[in-house]
Formats: structure tokens, C-alpha cells, sequence
């Protein structure tokens, strides 16, 4: 599939984005800015236990207060009230996730009663009158230990903790570590994260007149999916219900699925017929919304002497938490089929073990698995040169899979579309420095300070998940109408889209109006995760453009009676090759098409639609470099500089792409320096509120130098690659490797994220105990 | 706890965005919900429940403050503006402006307070360093944008306003 590339300069422009007037006026329209007449609201009480046996339930004071319109426990709803989990795995355990506990509770905050009210504080008053007496059971919050022998059962209606267990190999590792001269083995654990989205969860439902359809506002990264899932659960028609995602604020792979309290939103507004809302507290969206991470990797690296890679082993645990959203099992997957990263491993052999615990359920966020991944493949290779005494940029360049290889076919069975990895890692070199950064770390760790370098190179597999629809429209005046199943929360499709159509139809770029996030205006779709909307979502307009380009060309050369081969696109329009004066534009062109005035057996009309499936991933790549600083008196790590190279193929709107990068590091950022979910041994959680879990704030921000190569996905219509999650992958193990090789000289080998100063401050003081 | 909640309404009076308003609120609702609920003034977002996000902020006599963490009757008798008040008309403040240049935003749910704050800053710093910026900013929190074009933003919009104090 090709498409003409006629460049009005859109494609590659940062343009400032259609979306910002109405939001930098607070005139955007989120979930919660949604008041219908006579709406009620739904407020949840949830488990503070992460395993218990409920006792009983009195909700007799929380009815009596006035206002109060009902209030419900898991045994008073129909029982078909679940949440449903995707199988991923064969043989996965899918133990019931009712949306409202019956009997027992297996994580905290898990609900298990809920009321509607008049108003949102009448419904928390009610909240605070149930009483709930609980047994509490034994619980489990590292999976590790869950696996061990004796460990409590998460769910206790399962013989073991395990969910899954999952292997891909390819090659013949056996053989492999048999010829060995080396085995780097490490054991790395990613620490688990929030998403934490600025605008928490939230669902308001308006039922219709007779309680068959619903109308539903959800702060959601995919409405058709989410719609699917809602009406499979209700057990009601999909097409009676229309899903809108309205502004969302943030997401980063945590809104993906239905939630429990998106269901009973909906069922009580079809029950009572009332517009109802529930929006979680921040204190919610820590305990229900589902976690990143949490993965224990244990890796084995063969190697020859002179540095090259032979055989990977891996085993990771991955802590699913204790109950499966649609979606929880998938990261590991995704750990799993890019394990080998950047270098020529084919010999490969990784298993998954899913595990129950007592906690919050995991599940995508911002990288979902390619953090883990990327993590572990480059703290092995820095151990690697460190143990064989080789520099971690030779060591990284003897393996790389090299530009000519591509598409290139890894060791767990996936094919690399394109790349330069040498390119890449260059260019980190050139824009860092890096010869100097050396040359400056060895003068002050001579002068006695805690200074160390780190380079991370990475891929990021984009647009996976299957389709995307687009439709283009001209409408009667010749304006052009985009319409995709793609659904924004912050990467600015609005504009981004309008680029690549007015590119493609040579208009100007107020010509094009573009409607997403509503399942009565779109085609079924598929929605924004994974690094996947330009890639997946841009394809499927550029194609649909394409053939609206394709039928406007015949409409016009029957216009002005030309060959359709003679015609030309032309500034608004259609001209006839080499006469430019003899011109058709859009809106003749529209009117034509919508009153037969068109080529014989054409048919009326001009809108097209495609539903593109790339079948095969984008993989974007990276080369971050890192200096750290470590303060020896309180373990304080400094980042002083961070260079971040990366290729997403063509760039449509280098700002937002830059916009992208930026986030994504700060995620990254946070999750190496000091971001962690903690629960207590008793299963408490302990980092449940802003005040205690630590996301990076201004002043935490290191400066970033950024650079690009463009390497054109030769796979895809306009060559673009994915860019949402590259930041998050590549950050973390270039800070993780500079940090430790800060330590280095101190004998220290690794140490897990995050580099809080308290952790820092003990491994220094231990190794200098240790030596004394 | 008892059950029944102490509902005894309380007459407030409070000029918000340069209108007179004459309400009756709960004794404990907060600032934010009086706004957003009573008003309808939809611009001030929720984003925490221990005042740590910033997302609510808003000017009370001429101060940047959380709108969350004040009862609507701490503010009986006081001016406030919110980011709806903020522009004159069809021109953006210069602070809003600059978000729009400089991609200060992605989801835009910080914005609102990210821009009130950085507008309170100029009107008292109209010349600030990018330390001053990134410490002003200390009680916003992104997860999109990484701050990085926040920082632009703001320093956008000081250069915009040349310096000087824009007093609306």
C-alpha cells in the first residue's frame, strides 16, 4: 500500500494544537463537568482488609437516611454483575470478580456495598453509617513469596497462587549455554506503579425513558472496547449503548478497562432510571485503579569472552494482584516477546509465571512490560561488560541486530520492521558527549565523589491490538470531515489527525473538523494504548483519505472531461496536469459527488472508510545516555544530564512527539528515583494517598537534551512508528545503569529500583562498612 | 459517626470572576464543589483529596490558593477569579497564551490550575528565573507533559509580558 506524498508541509509541522482554546479556558468538558437534571450519585465502600471473609453487612443506618435513594451488597445483585478478563494464556485461572464482593474480599479496596443518593455527600455519609464485620485471612502481596511453599492463598478458592505460566523460546538455549564462557546472572525487580491519570476514574450514566439504552460518559482510552465489555457484562445489546469519552484527563494505559464501578453505575441508572454519576476520590483510583509493573525477573546471559551474546534465559513473576481485570495478564506477554531488545539472541527461552496476591490488580501502564523488558535485557549487558571487561558501547554494538538484517526475526519470534541501532547510539554519543562525560566522571570520582554514566538502547513496539478505523468524509460544501476509532486523552489527535488529511488533500488545515471518543459517531474501534493511534489509527485515515483522493480524482477529471491518469492534486483541489488554471476544487468536487454528477456506474456520495490492521508491530527504537551524581552523606542521586535519542519513523507533529517524549521520561523518571506502590507485610497499603506515593514535580525535572533519527516504517503509509511509551523504557535502565556504575567502584552490583536517597544512603554505607 | 450530617445552610456572598453571587452552602463544602456545583464554574478540577495536586487552584483576593482546601464559607465576602475569569473576552491571558505556544498541555486537567498558579507568580514575580518557575509550580502536579513545556510556558508568557506586572 503507498500513498501520494504531495507535501503542503503539514506532515512534519509543529502546529499548535486545535484542542487547547477550550482547555486552557476551563471550557473543556471532563466526566465529572457532566450534570444532568435529577442526577443521582453512587459512592462505593470498599475493603480496608486485602483478604478477609465478610461476616455481615448492616446497612440499615445508611437507609435511613434521608436522601438516600438505595443501598446495595455483592448478595443483592444479580449475579452476573462480573468483571470478565480476557483469556491470554492457555490454562489461566480466571477466579470471579463480581462488581460487588459476595462473601469474601481478596485486595484492598475492593467494594462491597454501594449507595446512591441526591447528592455525592449524602452518598458518603451512607457510606460511613454500614457497618462490616470481617474475618481477616492471611494474605500475600509479594509474588515471590506467594509461589513459596506454605504461602497464604490469595484466592482462596484455588489450589496455588499461580494464574498462568507462559514460555517463549526459540532456538536452542540448551546448546547455547553449553558453549558458554560467561553467564551473567542477575535477579531484578521492577518496582510496582500508579498511572495515576491527574483526573481520577469516573462514569455518569443516562438511562432512556424505558430503561433499554444507555447514554454513557466515561473517562476511558477506548470506547468500543470499553462498550463491549459494559454490554457483555449487562447483559445487554452493544448498540444500545453509546459510549462517550469526553475530555479525558490522562490514562496512560490505566483506562483501558471496565471497572467495577463503571457496571454498577450503569446497572442502578437503567434499574432506577436516573441519570446517575460516580467519580472516584484520589483515595479510590489508589486502590482500584490497576497498577504498573511489578515484575521479578530472573536472567541468565550467555556469552563468548569477547562479548557476544549466545543465550537468554528469563523467568519472570509477575505479580497480577487479586483480582484479573480484561487486560491484567498482558504486559508480562509483552515482557516476554521483546526480552532479546535490541541485540541478535536466537537462542531464547522465557517463561511467565502469573501470580494471585493480595493486592491492587495490575495491568497496562505506560509501557506495560516493555519497561520490564528493556530493564532487564540492559542491566544484563552492562553486567555483562563490567564482568568481561569490555566498554558497554562495544559490547552493545557487537550484538545489535544490524540495519541490514532488518525485517529482522528475534529469538522470541517477532519481526523488527527497521532500524539503526548504531545510528542511534551515535547520535547519544555525539549529543551527550559522551567521551567528555567520561573524562569528567573519572576526574571527580578522583576527587572522591559518587559520580557514575549510563546508556540504555531500547525498542518500542507500537500498534499492536489489532484495527483502527477511519473514515473521510466531504461533506456538501466540500469541508472535510475525519472520523476515528481512535480516542484521544492528551496526544492530540484533533490536530494531528486534521494534519495528515489536509496534507493528503492539499486544504487548509480548518478545512478538516475531526470527531472521535463516541461509539454514534464512529465505526467500531479500537481506541489509544500501546503507543498505537498514529500508527494504527493514522494509517487507517491515510488509507481511507486515500481512496476518497483515488474516487475525487475521477469525479474531477469527469468535470472538466480529462482522463482521471491526466489529473493533478492541486492546492484545494484537482488541476489538470500541466494546466493548473484548470481547476476542480473540493467543494465542486463534493457537489458533483452528492448530485450524480459523476462518472457512470460510480457510486453517489464521497466518504470512505478503512479499517486498518498493520498486522505486523512498528518497533521505535532509543539510545539514552545518563549522568548521575550521588551525594555520599545522604544518598541524595542527582541526574545532571539526560540525552535522549529517539526514532519514531516519521515524525507528523515533531512538538507532540517532543510532548510525548517528555512525559514519558518524567513516568520513567519517577519510577527509577522514587515512585513505589507499597503495601505492608499485613497487606496495608502504605502509599495510598498523594502525601506518601512520589510522582516527579517540577523542581524534580533533570534538563533533557533530545535528538532523532527518522528511519520510515517501510511497512505503513506514512511510515510512522509509535513514540507514547519510549520514555518510559528507555530512562529507567540508562539511570538504573548510571547509578550503578556510580556505585561500582564501591563493590556495589545492583540494587532495585527506586534510587530513593534512604536506599542509596544504606548500600553506600554498607560497602563502606563492608570494606572497613 | 453519626449518620445524620450537620446540614444547617450558610449564607455566603463572594464575587467571582467580577460577579456578585448570593448563595447558601453546606458548612463544610468546600470551595471547589461550591464552584463547580453551584456555580457551575466547571473549569476548577478535582485531581486529589489531600491538596497536593494543584489542579483546583484558583485567585482568592489576589492569591493563588487550593479551592479544596478551603470551606466556600472561609470565602464569604472575598473576591475570586477562576480560569474562566481569566481571559478578557476572546484574549487569553498571556499565561494561557503561552500553554497554547509552548504545548504546556496534553489532557489539559492540570491546566486550569497550572495556569492560575503561574498567572499568581507573574503578577508577583513578573521576571522569573526557571528555579523560581519550577518552585512556584511545586504544589502542581503533571503526568503528561513532564513540566518541561509547563517551564516554557510560563517563561513564554513573562517575556510576553515583558516583564511587568498585568494587573486584570
Amino acid at each position: 500500500m503507498t500513498t501520494e506524498h504531495i507535501s503542503n508541509g503539514l506532515i512534519g509541522a509543529s502546529i499548535r494544537r486545535v484542542e487547547d482554546p477550550l482547555l486552557i479556558t476551563g471550557k473543556g468538558c471532563y466526566v465529572d463537568d457532566i450534570n444532568l437534571p435529577g442526577m443521582l450519585h453512587l459512592v462505593v465502600l470498599r475493603s480496608l482488609y486485602p483478604h478477609a471473609k465478610i461476616i455481615s453487612i448492616d446497612t440499615s443506618a445508611a437507609k435511613a437516611i434521608k436522601g438516600v435513594v438505595t443501598v446495595v451488597t455483592g448478595a443483592e445483585l444479580p449475579e452476573h454483575l462480573n468483571i470478565n478478563a480476557q483469556v491470554m494464556f492457555p490454562g489461566q485461572k480466571i477466579p470471579p470478580h463480581p462488581v460487588l464482593a459476595r462473601g469474601a474480599v481478596h485486595a484492598p479496596g475492593t467494594p462491597v456495598a454501594a449507595v446512591v443518593a441526591e447528592s455525592r455527600a449524602i452518598a458518603q455519609d451512607a457510606c460511613n453509617a454500614i457497618e462490616v464485620e470481617y474475618q481477616a485471612l492471611p494474605s500475600v502481596q509479594n509474588a515471590e513469596d506467594a509461589l513459596k511453599p506454605g504461602a497464604p492463598l490469595a484466592r482462596e478458592e484455588l489450589d496455588n497462587n499461580i494464574c498462568y505460566t507462559a514460555v517463549k523460546k526459540g532456538g536452542d538455549v540448551d546448546k547455547a549455554f553449553a558453549q558458554a564462557e560467561h553467564i551473567v546472572r542477575m535477579h531484578i525487580v521492577s518496582p510496582r506503579q500508579v498511572a495515576l491519570a491527574i483526573e481520577p476514574r469516573g462514569i455518569a450514566a443516562n438511562p432512556d425513558p424505558m430503561g433499554k439504552s444507555l447514554t454513557v460518559w466515561l473517562s476511558t482510552q477506548g470506547p468500543h472496547r470499553v462498550r463491549a465489555d459494559l454490554a457483555g457484562t449487562l447483559g445487554m445489546p452493544e448498540n444500545k449503548i453509546r459510549l462517550i469519552a469526553p475530555d479525558v484527563g490522562g490514562g496512560f494505559g490505566s483506562k483501558g478497562p471496565l471497572y467495577r464501578e463503571d457496571v454498577l453505575t450503569c446497572y442502578f441508572a437503567l434499574k432506577l432510571r436516573r441519570p446517575i454519576k460516580w467519580i472516584a476520590t484520589r483515595s479510590d483510583d489508589f486502590v482500584t485503579t490497576i497498577q504498573g509493573r511489578d515484575q521479578a525477573m530472573t536472567s541468565e546471559l550467555a556469552l563468548k569472552k569477547d562479548g557476544t551474546m549466545l543465550g537468554l534465559k528469563v523467568r519472570v513473576v509477575a505479580n497480577l494482584g487479586g483480582y484479573l481485570q480484561s487486560s491484567t495478564a498482558g504486559p508480562p506477554q509483552r515482557m516476554m516477546a521483546m526480552a532479546p531488545g535490541c541485540y541478535q539472541i536466537k537462542d531464547c527461552h522465557v517463561e511467565v509465571v502469573g501470580v494471585f496476591t493480595n493486592t491492587v490488580p495490575t495491568g497496562p501502564y505506560r509501557g506495560a512490560g516493555r519497561p520490564e523488558s528493556v530493564l532487564n535485557i540492559e542491566r544484563l549487558i552492562d553486567k555483562a561488560a563490567k564482568d568481561l571487561g569490555i566498554d558497554r558501547l562495544e559490547i552493545r554494538r557487537k550484538n545489535f541486530i544490524r540495519p541490514e538484517q532488518f525485517p529482522y526475526k528475534t529469538g522470541v519470534g517477532m519481526e523488527y520492521d527497521s532500524g539503526d541501532y548504531f545510528k542511534s547510539l551515535d547520535k547519544a554519543m555525539k549529543l551527550s558527549n559522551y567521551q567528555d562525560l567520561m573524562r569528567q566522571r573519572d576526574e571527580r570520582r578522583a576527587r572522591g565523589e559518587i559520580v557514575g554514566v549510563g546508556v540504555s538502547t531500547f525498542v518500542e513496539p507500537s500498534g499492536g491490538a489489532g484495527f483502527e478505523s477511519g473514515t473521510v468524509r466531504i461533506e456538501r460544501s466540500g469541508d472535510i470531515t475525519v472520523i476515528t476509532g481512535s480516542s484521544s486523552h492528551g496526544q492530540g489527535h484533533e490536530t494531528v489527525w486534521a494534519q495528515i488529511a489536509a496534507e493528503m488533500m492539499k486544504a487548509p488545515m480548518d478545512h478538516v473538523t475531526v470527531l472521535h471518543g463516541d461509539t454514534y459517531i464512529s465505526q467500531q474501534g479500537t481506541g489509544t494504548f500501546g503507543s498505537r493511534s498514529a500508527v494504527v489509527g493514522g494509517g487507517a485515515l491515510a488509507t481511507a483519505a486515500q481512496r476518497v483522493i483515488d474516487k475525487s480524482k475521477r469525479i474531477a477529471a469527469h468535470l472538466v472531461e480529462a482522463a482521471p491518469e491526466d489529473m493533478v492534486q492541486a492546492d484545494g483541489g484537482f488541476a489538470v496536469a500541466g494546466v493548473p488554471e484548470k481547476k476542480v476544487s473540493w467543494r465542486q468536487i463534493a457537489a458533483a459527488a452528492y448530485s450524480g454528477k459523476i462518472p457512470q456506474g460510480m457510486e453517489i456520495g464521497l466518504q470512505e472508510t478503512c479499517f486498518f490492521d498493520p498486522r505486523r508491530e512498528a518497533w521505535g527504537y532509543g539510545a539514552h545516555v545518563c549522568l548521575v551524581s550521588i551525594d555520599r552523606e545522604t544518598g541524595a542521586p542527582t541526574i545532571e544530564k539526560l540525552v535522549l535519542v529517539d526514532d519514531c519513523g516519521v515524525l507528523i507533529n515533531p512538538m507532540i512527539v517532543e510532548g510525548q517524549i517528555h512525559g514519558g521520561v518524567a513516568q520513567g523518571l519517577g519510577e527509577a528515583l522514587r515512585e513505589q506502590m507499597i503495601y505492608a507485610e499485613d497487606g496495608q497499603v502504605l502509599t495510598g494517598t498523594l502525601m506518601n506515593y512520589a510522582v516527579m514535580r517540577a523542581g524534580d525535572m533533570p534538563p533533557l537534551t533530545l535528538g532523532e533519527t527518522v528511519t520510515p516504517n517501510p511497512f505503513h503509509p506514512l511510515g510512522v512508528k509509535g513514540v507514547g511509551e519510549a520514555g518510559t523504557n528507555g530512562a529507567p535502565p540508562a539511570v538504573a545503569n548510571a547509578v550503578m556504575d556510580a556505585l561500582a567502584p564501591l563493590g556495589i552490583d545492583h540494587i532495585d529500583m527506586p534510587y530513593t536517597a534512604p536506599k542509596l544512603w544504606e548500600a553506600i554505607r554498607q560497602a563502606q562498612s563492608d570494606r572497613a | 459517626m453519626t449518620a445524620e450530617p450537620e446540614n444547617t445552610a450558610i449564607p455566603i456572598k463572594v464575587t467571582v470572576n467580577g460577579v456578585k453571587h448570593e448563595a447558601v452552602v453546606e458548612p463544610r463544602t468546600l470551595l471547589v464543589y461550591f464552584l463547580r456545583e453551584q456555580l457551575a464554574l466547571t473549569g476548577t478540577h478535582v485531581g486529589c483529596d489531600t491538596s497536593q495536586c494543584g489542579a483546583c487552584t484558583i485567585h482568592l483576593n489576589g492569591r493563588a490558593v487550593k479551592s479544596c482546601t478551603i470551606l466556600a464559607v472561609q470565602a464569604n465576602g472575598k473576591e475570586i477569579t477562576t480560569i474562566e475569569g481569566l481571559a478578557r473576552g476572546d484574549a487569553f491571558h498571556p499565561v494561557q497564551e503561552g500553554f497554547r505556544e509552548k504545548h504546556g498541555l496534553q489532557c489539559g486537567y492540570c491546566t486550569p490550575g497550572m495556569i492560575m498558579t503561574a498567572a499568581h507568580l507573574l503578577e508577583t514575580n513578573p521576571d522569573p528565573s526557571e528555579e523560581e518557575i519550577k518552585h512556584a509550580l511545586e504544589g502542581n502536579l503533571c503526568r503528561c507533559t513532564g513540566y518541561v513545556n509547563i517551564v516554557e510556558s510560563v517563561k513564554w508568557a513573562a517575556q510576553k509580558m515583558g516583564g511587568k506586572n498585568v494587573s486584570r
